[in-house]
């Protein structure tokens, strides 16, 4: 079994809720990616989200699209985001690690050849945000060879048929956009959400993490319900940044920010076992 | 003309040429999007399915062209600038003589018919030059809808005149200050707009690129100005052209003239990319010529992108011309060896500009002269007995103060 699927496993049985923290590759500098990526472990990171940087984030809000044109710009690469991977997993083996970014930078280093790389540096799932089912055959067959797990996007917007083909292809767990929108928008629709993954539920037996518009604790716990794990991106990425433009140790206030997400979280999961 | 040549829409299909279901032109095209856009993309297939063949629509449509655009475009023998060049005689499909001065009328025309059949309340649209911005902004002020269109912010230094020109007609100008901050960062806010609107907005993409089924319905509307001049050409010289020439940004000024000509295998089709201060210099926008295979903005197609698959920043003296990507029917038809595709760089693009101008007294738009350019290089080698045809896809007016600029005169 991949991490990804012992990691939603172990959640389960702990009866907790995942926190999956996406950041920015080499935002605010490629020297920090690993060591924020331990913190967020430290500080109750169940999985992580490594965005890879590309010049044209279409899917992304400001926060992200600043923060993928500042690693660009220092000329992170897809093989660097690799390499960073590759050092988390010298002192972490257990936290599974998952590339989320766009097409292209796949495409030019080539399907098989990133499977392979990606195998080999410790990556576990890849999240492409503009590459559907209908266009990921050829990848998917190669990610799997190498037991990589691809996880697709479910939106608000996705008909029931095509949830099916979703669940389908997906392997490790299932995403769900929350919001018609960008990321780091507004807040989701909670009862709309829980209409969706209701469907969702009925269609897959795969964790259903949930993703956009989730900024701080109390939006994590008011979605938690109604998933197996919460994706925190925008938000976290804008406070790595502030902190990051001010001082090269910003352990603490990575803690800071993600703690209160895991506390709420955790009391989200105990109240609703009682 | 006969009644027909105004009917839009139906493009008989061809082997090999109509993409498949999922909009691929061989390995090109498809649907490159995130998840959220795939049943909006899916509604807006079904439409064209229905209303492409829709008798109704269909006329609506014909009548739109005929009376709001001012169509059919004149055919033009540009007799004196054929005698300087002594060779082929060149003739000029006057697409800058539409409403609004471009062939770009034509696409938003067709598209905002089909956003009202959809009940869609909202348009929004990306430019470049501001010439799709202010087809956009116009077909939306005589439909009474909601128009707002993204430009970059460089863009909206260089084409004052259209950003004012849009605003005029109603619509909001929203400045993006992302990425390069120009057309393809324009049509990122577009989709992102798109995306967080979906229910009641309508995207109008101004080119042959894009997800499925864009690259299609663009084509589709836009084949008129090649049906036309197909036609034209029997009429006038009682023979096919032996030449054919576009310029080529996105493309859809290319296909529309190309795609009646593809089975006249007779026919040589060239299309010409922006070579900016020259291929070797890396200063281009000639995705065909100098890039590869990559995915952009919901379709596979040539690229200029790094070797690490980040998109670069393109050059040219015309902003339309300005992009880095191609549209994927262009991309298969370059493989297929259908279309040749050339380059023109800014100083040969800028000299044929003045020439027309001079010769013919028609002022062509900056992108259109790249493609005039290449005519004059090829027509001295060729009979005067052989025909070119070359889409005049714009006037030149938006474009003075670029070259005033260039020349260093003020306004």
């Amino acid at each position: 079994m991949g991490r990804i699927s012992s990691a939603f496993q172990l959640l389960k049985r702990q009866n907790k809720k995942g926190l999956i923290p996406f950041i920015a590759a080499g935002d605010p500098s490629p020297r920090v990616t690993v060591a924020i990526m331990r913190t967020l472990v430290e500080h109750g990171a169940d999985l992580i989200e490594l965005g890879i940087p590309f010049s044209d984030p279409v899917a992304d809000g400001p926060i992200i699209q600043r923060a993928s044109e500042r690693a660009v710009a220092q000329g992170i690469s897809l093989r660097n985001v690799l390499q960073m991977v590759e050092r988390f997993r010298q002192s972490d083996t257990r936290t599974p690690v998952i590339l989320m970014g766009y097409l292209n930078p796949i495409e030019v280093f080539g399907y098989e050849e990133f499977a392979e790389a990606a195998a080999a540096a410790g990556v576990d799932g890849a999240i492409i945000v503009d590459m559907p089912p209908e266009e990921a055959g050829l990848l998917n067959q190669r990610l799997r060879h190498k037991r990589i797990d691809q996880i697709f996007l479910i939106a608000p917007t996705t008909t029931g048929q095509r949830i099916e083909i979703i669940a389908e292809i997906t392997s490790g767990f299932l995403y769900y956009v929350s919001v018609k929108g960008v990321t780091g928008g507004k807040g989701a629709d909670i009862a709309e959400v829980n209409k969706k993954l209701a469907l969702v539920r009925q269609k897959s037996d795969l964790p259903v993490a949930v993703g956009f518009g989730i900024k701080d604790a109390e939006s994590a716990a008011r979605i938690a319900d109604c998933c197996d794990a919460v994706i925190v991106g925008s938000a976290l990425v804008e406070k790595i940044h502030d902190a990051g433009a001010k001082k090269e140790d910003i352990s603490a206030d990575i803690g800071s920010f993600i703690s209160p997400v895991r506390r709420a979280l955790d009391k989200a999961a105990s109240r609703a076992m009682n | 003309m006969s009644e027909t040549s105004v009917l839009p829409g139906i493009n008989e299909p061809r082997q090999g040429q109509t993409p498949d279901e999922h909009g691929h032109f061989g390995v090109y095209g498809g649907r490159f999007v995130a998840e959220t856009l795939i049943e909006p993309l899916n509604e807006l297939t079904k439409a064209c399915e229905k209303y492409m063949q829709d008798k109704e629509f269909l006329a609506e449509f014909a009548h739109d062209l005929k009376t709001f655009v001012g169509r059919p475009s004149p055919l033009y023998h540009a007799q004196r600038w054929s005698g300087k060049v002594a060779g082929a005689q060149i003739f000029l499909k006057r697409e800058d003589l539409n409403h609004t001065g471009a062939h770009k009328i034509n696409n938003t025309v067709g598209q905002v018919l089909l956003a009202k059949r959809m009940g869609k309340t909202r348009i929004i649209a990306e430019t470049g030059a501001g010439q799709h911005g202010v087809a956009t902004a116009t077909v939306a002020a005589r439909m009474g809808l909601q128009c707002v269109v993204y430009m970059g912010a460089e863009d909206i230094q260089r084409q004052a005149v259209n950003v004012f020109r849009m605003k005029l007609l109603g619509a909001e100008v929203v400045e993006v200050t992302s990425g390069s901050k120009t057309l393809k960062d324009a049509m990122n806010e577009a989709m992102r707009d798109w995306v967080s609107n979906v229910d009641d907005t309508f995207y109008i993409i101004g080119t042959v690129a894009g997800p499925h089924p864009y690259p299609v319905l663009v084509r589709d509307l836009q084949t008129i100005i090649g049906r036309e001049a197909r036609e034209q050409c029997l009429e006038t010289t009682g023979k096919l052209p032996d030449t054919v020439i576009a310029c080529v940004g996105g493309g859809s000024n290319a296909i529309g003239l190309f795609y009646p000509f593809i089975d006249d295998s007779p026919v040589r089709l060239i299309g010409v990319e922006a070579g900016g201060s020259g291929i070797n210099t890396g200063q281009h926008a000639a995705p065909l010529a100098a890039g590869r295979p990559g995915v952009l903005h919901g379709n596979r197609t040539y690229l200029m992108e790094d070797e690490h698959g980040q998109i670069m920043q393109t050059h040219s003296i015309s902003a339309g011309l300005d992009y880095p990507g191609v549209g994927p029917e262009h991309a298969w038809l370059k493989d297929s060896g259908r279309v040749e595709y050339v380059t023109i760089n800014d100083v040969e693009a800028l000299a044929a500009f003045h020439e027309l101008t001079r010769t013919e007294g028609i002022m062509p738009a900056l992108e259109s002269s790249h493609a005039l350019a290449h005519a004059s290089k090829i027509a001295t080698d060729m009979g005067k007995d052989e025909m070119i045809v070359v889409n005049l896809s714009g006037r030149g007016d938006k474009d003075i103060q670029t070259v005033a600029a260039i020349e260093g005169i003020t306004l």
